[in-house]
C-alpha cells in the first residue's frame, strides 16, 4: 500500500460537509462543515457536549455519520487508506498494557502500512520525552506518560495530517509546552494539525485558524486575526489640541470614559493586524501616531496595547449563540401561543 | 487488500501475544496441570481396582470425562478471553487508535478470532494429548482415533469463541463471557436429555438433542470426539440404555453434520463482522 493522502496533495487534508450524527435521543451533531488545509494547524474549539469529539471520530471513520460528506486527504473516510496517512491521538488514549513503549510504536507502525526504521521510531519516542521508558510495559505508566506515547503513535507513521483530541488532558504545564513544541514543529514541516482543546491560549499559540463548535454547530469559524477582530489600543494623553484630535481620529474611531478624563482608547482603523512569522505585530501604525503625538506637543504618559484574547471572544461567541437559541425558543413559544389563541 | 492480510496476521499474532503476557497461559498450565494430576491419580487406582475388560469401559467414560472438564478450562478460558480482547478494547478507547489506522474492520476482528482460534486449539491440542498419554500410562489404554478427537474438540472451542466474539461486539465483556458459557452449558445438558430421549424410545425428547446440536454445534462437535475417544466395546458394554449416558456417544458426527458446523462458523463470524463494521466507537 502506497502513503495514502500522497496522491491527492491537492486536495485539502480533511473536507467535510453538512455532517450530522444523532445517539439515541441525542442529536450530538447538528451540522457541521469545515475544512483543514494542507500544512495548516486548525484549533477545535467549544464547551463540553459541543460534539467536537464526535465530529472528530466522523472524521476519521470512527462514527458513521447519519448525513453529510468526508473527505480525508482526498478520499472518502470510509476507505481505509485515506488513513493510511493520518496520525490521531484520541481524547481516550489507551495503549496495550501489556506491551512495551517500543512495541506499541512497532505495532502501529505495522497496521499503518508505512516503512518507518526502529531508529526513526526511537526518535519519537525520544522527541515526546519517553526516550529512556522505551523498553517498560504501558501498563507501568502514569496517565501523562500514555497521553505523550499517544503522542508518539500519532507522529510515527510520517502522517500529513495528525487529528489531537485534547492532547494536553494528562499533562503537567511541561508536557503541554512540549505538545506545543511538537505542534509547531509540526507546522514547520508542513503537517496539517486539527487541534481539540480546551486550552484557549494553547490554541491561540499554534493554530492558524479556529473553528468554534456550539451544541453541534458551528459558532464561527476564521483565522485568529477575523475572530479577534479589531486592534485596540489605550492611550493616556494630556495637552491635546484640536490638531492631534484630528491625528487620533485619522488613526482610528476614539472612545472617551470609563478609565479617567485623560485615558482614551482607540480601536485601529484598517480592522485586523498583520503578522509576521515570530506572530508579532508588524503594524507601525502605532509608533508613527505616538511620534506625530509628540511632534504636535502632546504629552503621551502611556500607550498600552487592549488585548482581545480568544478567550474573551469564545466566551462572546458561545454566550451570543445562547441567547439567540433563547430569542428563537421564546418566538417559537410566541408563534406557538398565537396558533392556540387562533384556532380558539 | 495485502495490507489487510498483514493486518490480520498482526492481530492475531497481538491477540497470541497477549493471552501470554496477561498470564492466561500461566492460569491455564497450571488449571491443567492440576487436572491432570487428579485424573491420573483416579485412573491409576481404577486400574488397580477393575479387571482389565472393565478398566476399558471405565477408562473410556473416564477419559470422556476428564476431557469434558478440559473443554470446559478451554471454553471459559477463551469465551472470557474474547470479551476483553474485543469488547474491553472497544470500552476502553484502545481500538480507536488502531482503527484509526488503514485498518478494515473485518480484518481487526478476523485477526482477533484467529488468534483466539489458534490459542484455544492450540491448548486443546496439548492438554488432550497429554491427557490421552496419562491414561496409557495408567491404565494402558489407548483411544482409537486420537487425532480426530483432539480435532473436534478444537473445532468445538473454535465454535464457542465465534459465538462469544459474536458476543463481544454486542454487549459488554463480561456479559459475552457469561452468556457464551451459558449457552454452552444448556446446549450440552440439551444434548444429554436429547440421548436420554432416544434412550427410551422418545422422539420429542430426542428432538431436542438434535435442535439444540444444530443450532449451537458444541454438542454435536463434543459428542463426536467422545466417540473417537472411546472403546468401541464400551458402549455395547452398557447396553440398550448406553445413550443415556452423558459421557459415552454411539455415532461420530457426519460430513454433513461437519459442514454445517463450518458455515455455522462462517455465517456468525459474518454476523459479527457486520455488526462491528456499523458500531459507533
Amino acid at each position: 500500500m502506497s502513503a495514502a493522502g500522497e496522491s491527492f496533495p491537492d486536495s485539502p487534508a480533511v473536507w467535510c460537509s453538512h455532517l450530522r450524527k444523532r445517539f439515541r435521543r441525542h442529536q450530538a451533531v447538528h451540522d457541521v462543515s469545515l475544512q483543514v488545509g494542507r500544512g495548516e494547524v486548525v484549533g477545535l474549539l467549544g464547551p463540553n457536549g459541543a460534539g467536537k469529539t464526535t465530529v472528530i471520530k466522523m472524521l476519521l471513520g470512527l462514527v458513521t455519520p447519519d448525513d453529510g460528506e468526508v473527505l480525508l486527504l482526498g478520499r472518502p473516510a470510509g476507505d481505509p487508506a485515506a488513513r493510511a496517512g493520518v496520525g490521531y491521538l484520541p481524547e481516550l488514549f489507551r495503549y496495550q498494557p501489556w506491551l512495551s513503549a517500543a512495541e506499541v510504536l512497532a505495532l502501529h507502525v505495522r497496521l499503518s502500512g508505512a516503512d518507518v526504521s526502529a531508529a526513526e521510531q526511537r526518535d519519537r519516542l525520544d522527541l515526546v520525552g519517553l526516550g529512556a521508558r522505551a523498553a517498560d510495559r504501558v501498563g507501568g505508566f502514569s496517565k501523562g506518560m500514555q497521553q505523550r506515547l499517544g503522542l508518539a503513535v500519532a507522529l510515527v507513521a510520517r502522517p500529513s495530517f495528525v487529528v489531537l483530541d485534547e492532547p494536553t488532558s494528562a499533562l503537567d504545564p511541561l508536557g503541554r509546552a512540549d505538545v506545543r513544541d511538537v505542534v509547531l514543529g509540526l507546522r514547520e514541516q508542513g503537517v496539517a494539525v486539527l487541534l481539540n482543546s480546551h486550552l484557549i491560549g494553547e490554541v491561540e499559540r499554534v493554530c492558524d485558524r479556529v473553528v468554534i463548535l456550539e451544541r453541534g454547530r458551528v459558532a464561527a469559524a476564521g483565522s485568529l486575526a477575523e475572530l479577534l477582530g479589531q486592534r485596540q489600543v489605550r492611550l493616556r494623553l494630556t495637552g491635546l489640541t484640536p490638531a492631534a484630535e484630528q491625528r487620533l481620529a485619522r488613526a482610528g474611531a476614539v472612545h472617551r470614559g470609563g478609565d479617567g478624563p485623560d485615558v482614551l482608547t482607540l480601536s485601529l482603523a484598517g480592522g485586523g493586524s498583520d503578522q509576521d512569522d515570530d506572530g508579532e505585530r508588524s503594524d507601525r501604525a502605532v509608533p508613527e501616531l505616538v511620534r506625530d503625538l509628540a511632534a504636535l506637543r502632546v504629552d503621551v504618559h502611556a500607550v498600552e496595547p487592549v488585548r482581545v484574547s480568544l478567550e474573551d471572544r469564545l466566551l462572546g461567541i458561545l454566550r451570543g449563540a445562547a441567547e439567540d437559541r433563547a430569542a428563537e425558543d421564546r418566538a417559537a413559544d410566541e408563534r406557538a401561543a398565537q396558533e392556540r389563541e387562533a384556532r380558539r | 487488500m495485502n495490507h489487510q492480510v498483514s493486518v490480520v496476521l498482526t492481530v492475531a499474532g497481538l491477540t497470541l501475544r497477549e493471552a501470554s503476557r496477561r498470564r492466561v497461559v500461566l492460569a491455564l498450565a497450571v488449571l491443567t496441570a492440576l487436572l491432570l494430576g487428579l485424573a491420573g491419580w483416579g485412573f491409576w487406582r481404577l486400574a488397580q481396582e477393575l479387571t482389565s475388560g472393565e478398566a476399558l469401559v471405565a477408562a473410556s467414560q473416564v477419559l470422556n470425562l476428564v476431557m469434558f472438564g478440559l473443554s470446559l478450562i478451554a471454553a471459559l478460558g477463551t469465551a472470557f478471553l474474547s470479551g476483553p480482547t474485543v469488547a474491553g478494547e472497544v470500552e476502553s478507547g484502545a481500538v480507536l487508535s488502531v482503527l484509526a489506522r488503514p485498518v478494515r474492520r473485518w480484518a481487526f476482528l478476523l485477526g482477533k478470532w484467529l488468534g483466539l482460534v489458534v490459542f484455544g486449539g492450540a491448548y486443546v491440542l496439548v492438554a488432550g494429548l497429554a491427557l490421552c498419554l496419562v491414561v496409557l500410562a495408567t491404565v494402558g489404554y489407548w483411544p482409537p482415533h486420537p487425532a480426530a478427537g483432539l480435532l473436534l474438540l478444537a473445532g468445538q472451542t473454535a465454535v464457542l469463541l465465534t459465538l462469544s466474539v459474536l458476543l463481544a461486539t454486542v454487549i459488554s465483556p463480561m456479559a459475552s463471557g457469561v452468556v457464551s458459557v451459558g449457552l454452552f452449558g444448556a446446549t450440552w445438558i440439551a444434548g444429554v436429555v436429547g440421548g436420554v430421549g432416544s434412550a427410551l424410545g422418545n422422539d420429542d425428547v430426542a428432538r431436542v438433542g438434535t435442535i439444540s446440536r444444530i443450532v449451537l454445534p458444541t454438542d454435536g462437535l463434543w459428542r463426536g470426539a467422545m466417540h473417537a475417544f472411546q472403546d468401541p466395546s464400551a458402549i455395547l458394554a452398557m447396553g440398550p440404555g448406553g445413550e443415556a449416558f452423558p459421557f459415552l456417544s454411539i455415532s461420530s458426527p457426519t460430513p454433513v453434520y461437519l459442514l454445517w458446523a463450518v458455515l455455522w462458523t462462517a455465517m456468525v463470524f459474518g454476523l459479527a463482522a457486520v455488526v462491528f463494521a456499523r458500531k459507533d466507537l
